[in-house]
């Protein structure tokens, strides 16, 4: 009993420790302090309008977005398939294949962002935005086929079978039976690699160029200069909207099952 | 040339080892024919290279003189059941059955009713507008036969489709197969390692053992005249005992007796075997006759109807059951008569 009380201080200390910066600054982004300070003095919405009125915040944003969208929509496409093959076929190396789509997640960020700009930038001389596609594509499809390919592999691969045995091609099958039956997996998976892909700095740190900022590097350049609140509102904001897809994720599939 | 025939098959995963040795089968229109053997014989894998998911390595197969060998899964037309029942999740009992026929484009109100008449023999109608996680596993095996059914298939192949019940679904279901598939006449295919669920089901029986078919006939003949000792161990037969033919269509066993059977003598087989139940025990007497030996009893146990005996005579030691009238000790002398109509010789 004793024990379990102590366990339960501790993993309160955990939380708290976890949760009381992130309290901070929603709390700092409602001051009335011209810097970040905590206590606040009084509160205020006028950050929040700051932020929306940036118009480096504003367009940075979309961008952001619109890269994450399409880098995402992207690895689906390509990884929806290939992750169908991987569980369903003999491929060669099968599993190097699989710990070589984990390493994203192994590798340090920067490291990933400074060999996609020798790549991309330097070698091949992407267009920006293109590169910028590429590069957060590479970072979404990880994501896409470790998710997809769990949910393929928990589908029992007998009801393909059937379809066969019924008259459905291979291609007919995959759409009537095994797509209706994973689109949980591709909706975590596009949600997850979506919020990564909008989040990475370090990608999109190198592979921006002169007049192309995503959000994060617009959020970088914006603490150098300035160190008011309406970077907490920001954050406020980016965090608002990433609680309701990793909601809307857990409804759907479970956090569990892709940790 | 029979309805279905398998030629020579041969099917190996890793080359090194055959898992189907040239394998031949002969199934006529409108028979029910059961694959029957231990686990890992090969069962599964003949079903799949008639169903085109396996391709063999070697052989024919042919379906009303046509030679399918080559014919992707899609195009065969066969009805298939999976043990696990493999029913699309996603869909209604009318769509997963109705899923076929869309396939092959049939008009809405003829899908509607072949869709109706099929739930309709299978017992099934108050349940299509359910989803499969909404049925029991008894439904789910009906609904799995009325999907595969429905395309009026020209073969219709089922892989262990009972296994999943209890005791007394797999009863009533197995009498239900029967009862459809002969009332629509459809050549079936069945595998089974239940001897009981196969015999009484079955036209024809091949009992299986490592990719080679040992024995391919009728429950009755394979019951009463198995023609290898893997069969007969198969299906209850526990005794066997070495026997040497003698010129007069006899046979001698190792201590001199003379052992008749009724079943047909050919030179060179010379192994003896009768069930246990068949053995009749008595107590002992002097002069050895034919067809009997002496022994003492080893082992009693008690089976309920009747008490088993491991005797051990001079031939081997044998089983003999005996209802529980007369009662031996362990350690009586008995003799054990061997009826010459029970005698196989394999
Ligand atoms: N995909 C495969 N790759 C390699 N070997 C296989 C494969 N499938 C089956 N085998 C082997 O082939 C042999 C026959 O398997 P099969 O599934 O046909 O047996 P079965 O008679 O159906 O057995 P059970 O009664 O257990 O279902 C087994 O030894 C099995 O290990
Ligand atoms: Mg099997």
């Amino acid at each position: 009993m004793r024990k379990n009380v102590s366990l339960k201080i501790f993993a309160g200390l955990v939380f708290a420790f976890l949760l009381v910066p992130l309290l901070i600054i929603i709390v700092t982004s409602f001051g009335t302090n011209s810097t970040i300070q905590f206590p606040i003095k009084g509160f205020t919405l006028e950050w929040y309008s700051k932020v929306f009125n940036n118009e480096s915040f504003m367009d940075s944003f979309f961008l952001s977005l619109q890269v994450a969208f399409f880098a995402t929509l992207l690895a689906l496409i390509i990884g929806v398939p290939a992750a169908y093959s991987l569980a369903r076929h003999r491929v060669f190396g099968r599993n190097w294949i699989k710990s070589f789509f984990l390493s994203p997640t192994i590798v340090p960020g920067l490291v990933v962002g400074y060999s996609m700009y020798q790549f991309i930038v330097i070698k091949y001389q992407f267009p920006i935005i293109q590169g910028l596609l590429l590069g957060h594509f590479l970072i979404c499809l990880p994501y896409v086929i470790r998710v997809v390919g769990s949910t393929i592999e928990q589908l029992d691969f007998s009801i393909e079978e059937v379809s066969w045995t019924l008259g459905s091609t291979k291609l007919q099958a995959f759409i009537k039976v095994v797509l209706p039956n994973i689109t949980s997996g591709i909706f975590a998976s596009f949600m997850l690699a979506f919020i990564n892909s909008f989040n990475n700095i370090p990608v999109s740190q190198f592979l921006s160029g002169p007049g192309v900022t995503m959000l994060p590097t617009s959020l970088m350049n914006y603490i150098e200069y300035n160190y008011d609140p309406s970077v907490s509102a920001l954050s406020v904001i980016l965090m608002l909207g990433t609680i309701v897809l990793m909601y809307v994720i857990e409804k759907t599939l479970g956090l569990a099952s892709i940790s | 040339m029979s309805y279905v025939e398998l030629k020579d098959i041969r099917v190996s995963y890793d080359n090194n080892t055959d898992i189907l040795k040239d394998l031949n089968l002969s199934i006529e229109k409108g028979e029910l024919v059961s694959l029957l053997g231990p686990s890992g014989c090969g069962k599964t894998t003949t079903l799949r290279v008639i169903a085109g998911l396996i391709a063999p390595n070697d052989g024919e197969f042919l379906v009303d003189n046509q030679n399918l060998t080559k014919v992707p899964v899609h195009k065969r037309e066969f009805g298939m059941v999976f043990q696990s029942y493999a029913l699309f999740p996603h869909l209604t009992i009318k769509e997963n059955v109705a899923f076929g026929l869309k396939l092959r484009k049939e008009k809405r109100n003829i899908i509607e009713k072949k869709v109706q008449d099929i739930l309709a023999i299978t017992g099934l109608e108050e349940l299509g507008d359910r989803y499969p996680k909404q049925l029991s596993g008894g439904q789910r095996q009906r609904v799995a036969l009325a999907r595969a059914l429905v395309i009026e298939p020209k073969l219709l192949l089922l892989d262990e489709p009972l296994s999943n019940l209890d005791a007394k679904l797999r009863l009533a279901m197995r009498i239900e197969i029967k009862r459809i598939q002969s009332q629509l006449g459809i050549t079936s295919v069945f595998v089974t390692h239940d001897q009981e669920e196969c015999f009484s089901i079955s036209d024809k029986v091949a009992v299986m053992n490592k990719g080679v078919i040992e024995q391919f006939d009728t429950p009755e003949e394979i019951y009463k005249n198995p023609k290898t000792e893997f069969v007969a161990r198969f299906i209850g037969f526990e005794n066997f005992f070495e026997l040497t033919p003698t010129e007069d269509w006899k046979y001698k066993t190792v201590d001199g007796t003379i052992f008749q059977s009724t079943h047909k003598w050919e030179p060179g087989k010379r192994t003896g075997t009768i069930r246990p139940e068949d053995i009749e025990i008595a107590a002992i007497t002097q002069q050895n006759t034919n067809n009997t030996v002496s022994g003492t009893i080893k082992v009693r146990t008690f089976l309920g109807k009747s008490y088993q005996y491991e005797v051990e005579t001079p031939i081997g030691t044998l089983l003999a059951n005996k209802a529980d009238d007369v009662v031996y000790q362990v350690g009586d002398n008995v003799t054990l008569s061997i009826p010459a109509h029970k005698l196989i010789i394999v």
